[in-house]
């Protein structure tokens, strides 16, 4: 008898220089045929040593860092991070910066999911969403510009509360050659008032861009035909592989940190959690598109309680928080203070923290080990993209190659943070 | 003027016609390549508006010299030829897919008398070539020697093999109805007005012609044999230069093609919309305008732009469908329709129903 002709199956290298790859992620894909057999995710190709970078700082230094790790949704980084001294410092921030951050993570919920949207609805080859969702983000982009003079890497959040007040007026646009007057006017209309005007003005705005998304996609044949019944996750094997935000909600499981370990002033606004019931990609869409309705919400109730609660958005701790520029003009005790902070930093109490937040895309924390000195002795962090990751082989096998896009994109992975 | 004349009428009668139809021919080529160079302009206008953004704007008056920036950028590109592939299959071809697809046009008839190739089997001749237009693409993807190009190949072979049938029992109905495989013969089937139109009578064979005919041009929802995010761009991800922008020629020029054949077919061709309206007949009479409005090529190209249109509409409204659901939309879907249709039309053609009844 002739020997068999032998079938081999396929090896395909996805990434790292793949459309879909969202940066950096190398896939290694066993298929036979379209069909996927195996999927190898191969990471660290945009390491750097964020951690290790972080315990050579003294602690305030490594703010900055923490915009880095995952680059779409940046002060929720630093809110991690800047938690987690807070805890080992015994301090807390004044109502008014709290109110703050919670507006700021809300707005920056709003600013990554309108990324995995856009990112997600490309992969799967609508390409217009992805305009669609630029569009809205460029507002909340200025959000961070007015609040932080920068546009991604805020460094906003601070020990003890937040850099500065929010601005009592609002950038604008100005004639070019490019721009013209009517244009100019059209763009600056509704940056007249402060920055809370302007977020109010958004936040009126918004529910009617989510519809708009929504007429596209969710009830779209092929959008549903892409993602129903596509990577599905049972809730119990989700908990098992460690999956945290939108992914596990997606599954059915009604977890969600600003409910259940609230911090902050989370428990004292009123919102809801969405949560699938499939565990499939459409679920996950929802959930996300759900969320940011949910995100609206939450920034109005802020909206409301910061202009009726004005007040201080920082500590009264020289020991922590910098002296301002006009106090360090005529008092050498503050200038002093400056030096020292800026220089040495302050040292933290002996002990360890965990601190962890409701990440857009799941549970962030940052794990503190000091040992009294003015740098930490280790910082781990628990980035939420890193986990889902891990499922991706189990996520896409039996699937074929345009799941495995699908699915990348459901699991809204940045590789800043997971490869941190 | 009467000098030329003479010298034109004492050539021989055999180099009248082939000088005649060599200008036809030229002419032909010219007007789709250009068409085709500013419906990529009108594309990116189109999606940009759709997308709320403006779309090429820099080069020339609103952007419109763009598609000639665009040609000269990537004739003055080099041609890299990967070291593992077939050299010689991986430069010929773009040029298999970019010959069918200009010389369908042979047969297409612009107007009631514009035509180079008057053949009966037209549409016979048609149904050839846009299958064979499929070999450039598979021979791309397999000459490259890529993994990502061999699958946008076999992805494209199957969905051709697919959607060529439910094409082809679409035109069954056609042929049927018009009596003529002569593309000519099957716009004057439909002349006398818009109610004589295929597209009232075999509407669900209109819709599954188009359909797919966007499915056969490659393009977006059933973009899988390039699809940009899965496969990066299939089959010409190694081409680059002027083999790169033959591939782009070919897939533009056939879907003018298909505009064309799908407003000949269902939309009455060259003929006006109008027609059969007595009431507006007064129109016909004024000169300048009456000549567009009795019929003619202006017709054809709004039809045709009109087609080209949908196919940027929907490239900007769809995400792409999986490869095993093209699949399934094509044997499963379109081939029953249309076998149920041409049983339909059948019925109603022996009963003397309807557009049968004289």
């Amino acid at each position: 008898m002739p020997p068999m002709a032998e079938i081999q199956n396929y090896t395909m290298n996805f990434g790292p220089q793949h459309p879909a790859a969202h940066g950096v992620l190398r896939l290694v894909l066993e298929m036979d045929g379209e069909v996927i057999q195996k999927a190898d995710p191969h990471i660290g190709l945009l390491h750097r040593a964020t951690e290790k970078l972080a315990e050579s700082k003294p602690f305030n230094q490594s703010i900055g860092y923490m915009d880095r790790l995952d680059y779409v949704s940046m002060m929720c980084n630093e809110h991690g991070y800047v938690l987690a001294i807070e805890k080992l410092l015994g301090i807390e921030a004044p109502e008014r910066a709290q109110y703050i951050r919670v507006m700021f993570d809300e707005i920056t919920r709003i600013l990554n999911h309108l990324m995995w949207l856009g990112a997600h609805g490309l992969d799967i080859g609508a390409m217009t969403m992805f305009l669609y969702c630029f569009r809205e983000r460029e507002d909340l982009m200025d959000c961070y510009e007015a609040v932080s003079g920068t546009r991604m890497h805020a460094t906003y959040y601070r020990p003890g509360g937040v850099y500065r007040d929010l601005p009592e007026v609002m950038p604008k646009y100005q004639e070019s050659k490019f721009r013209s007057k009517k244009e100019v006017d059209r763009l600056n209309a509704s940056r007249e008032g402060s920055l809370l005007d302007f977020i109010e003005a958004f936040t009126d705005k918004f529910p009617a861009c989510v519809d708009e998304y929504e007429t596209l996609l969710t009830d779209n044949r092929i959008w549903k035909q892409r993602t129903v019944n596509i990577a599905v996750v049972s809730p119990e094997r989700a908990m098992q592989l460690g999956f945290s935000g939108p992914m596990l909600r997606g599954s059915g499981v009604e977890w969600d940190l600003r409910k259940k370990q609230p911090y902050e002033v989370y428990d004292r606004l009123d919102f809801d959690i969405p949560v699938g019931v499939h565990g499939d990609c459409y679920d996950r869409y929802l959930v996300r598109v759900e969320e940011m309705r949910q995100s609206n919400r939450i920034i109005r109730q802020c909206i409301k309680w910061l202009r009726e609660n004005p007040g201080p958005v920082m500590i009264d701790d020289r020991k922590v928080v910098a002296p301002t520029r006009v106090e360090m003009k005529d008092d050498m005790e503050s200038l002093i203070h400056h030096f020292k902070l800026f220089t040495e930093g302050y040292c933290v109490p002996e002990g360890e923290a965990y601190a962890a937040i409701e990440h857009p895309k799941g549970e962030f924390g940052v794990y503190l080990v000091s040992d009294g000195a003015n740098k930490p002795y280790r910082v781990k962090i628990r980035a939420p993209g890193f986990v889902h990751l891990s499922a991706m082989s189990e996520m896409v096998e039996g699937h074929m190659l345009a799941d495995v896009v699908a699915v990348i994109g459901t699991q809204d992975i940045v590789f800043g943070e997971v490869d941190r | 003027m009467s000098a030329i004349l003479e010298a034109w009428n004492a050539l021989p009668p055999t180099v009248q016609y082939v000088s005649t139809v060599t200008f036809k021919i030229g002419l032909v080529t010219i007007g789709v390549i250009l068409t085709v160079a500013f419906s990529t302009y009108f594309e990116r206008k189109v999606i940009g508006s759709m997308q709320s953004r403006v779309g090429p704007n820099r080069v020339g008056p609103m952007g419109l010299g763009q598609p000639f920036a665009d040609v000269i950028k990537l004739l003055v590109k080099e041609i890299v030829v990967p070291a593992e592939s077939n050299r010689f299959l991986f430069v010929i071809a773009p040029l298999l897919s970019l010959i069918p697809a200009l010389a369908a046009w042979a047969v297409i008839p612009l107007d009631d008398t514009f035509v180079i190739a008057d053949i009966n089997a037209g549409l016979l001749y048609v149904l050839a070539l846009t299958s064979v237009g499929v070999y450039g693409v598979i021979l791309a993807g397999w000459a490259t020697n890529s993994k990502y190009a061999f699958l946008g190949a076999m992805r494209s072979a199957a969905q051709i093999v697919a959607y060529e049938i439910a094409m082809g029992f679409a035109l069954v109905g056609v042929l049927m109805a018009a009596g003529s495989l002569n593309l000519g013969d099957i716009v004057r089937a439909q002349e006398g007005g818009v109610w004589n139109w295929f597209l009232i009578w075999l509407f669900p064979l209109f819709v599954v012609y188009w359909i797919s005919g966007v499915a056969e041009t490659n393009r977006a929802p059933f973009d899988v044999a390039e699809g940009e995010s899965e496969i990066v761009a299939g089959f010409h991800v190694e081409y680059s230069g002027v083999a790169f922008a033959i591939f782009f020629l070919a897939e533009y020029a056939n879907m003018v093609l298909i505009s064309a054949l799908t407003a000949i077919f269902f939309l009455g061709g060259w003929a006006s919309p109008f027609e059969g309206l007595t009431f507006l007949a007064f129109i016909g009479e004024i000169p300048g305008i009456g000549w567009i409005y009795n019929g003619g090529f202006p017709w054809l190209f709004l039809k045709i732009a009109f087609f080209m249109y949908t196919f940027f509409w929907m490239r900007a409204t769809f995400p792409r469908y999986r490869y095993d659901q093209i699949m399934r939309l094509g044997w499963k879907v379109f081939i029953p329709v249309t076998i149920v249709w041409i049983a339909v039309e059948a019925v109603l053609a022996w009963f003397k129903i309807g557009p049968w009844a004289a």
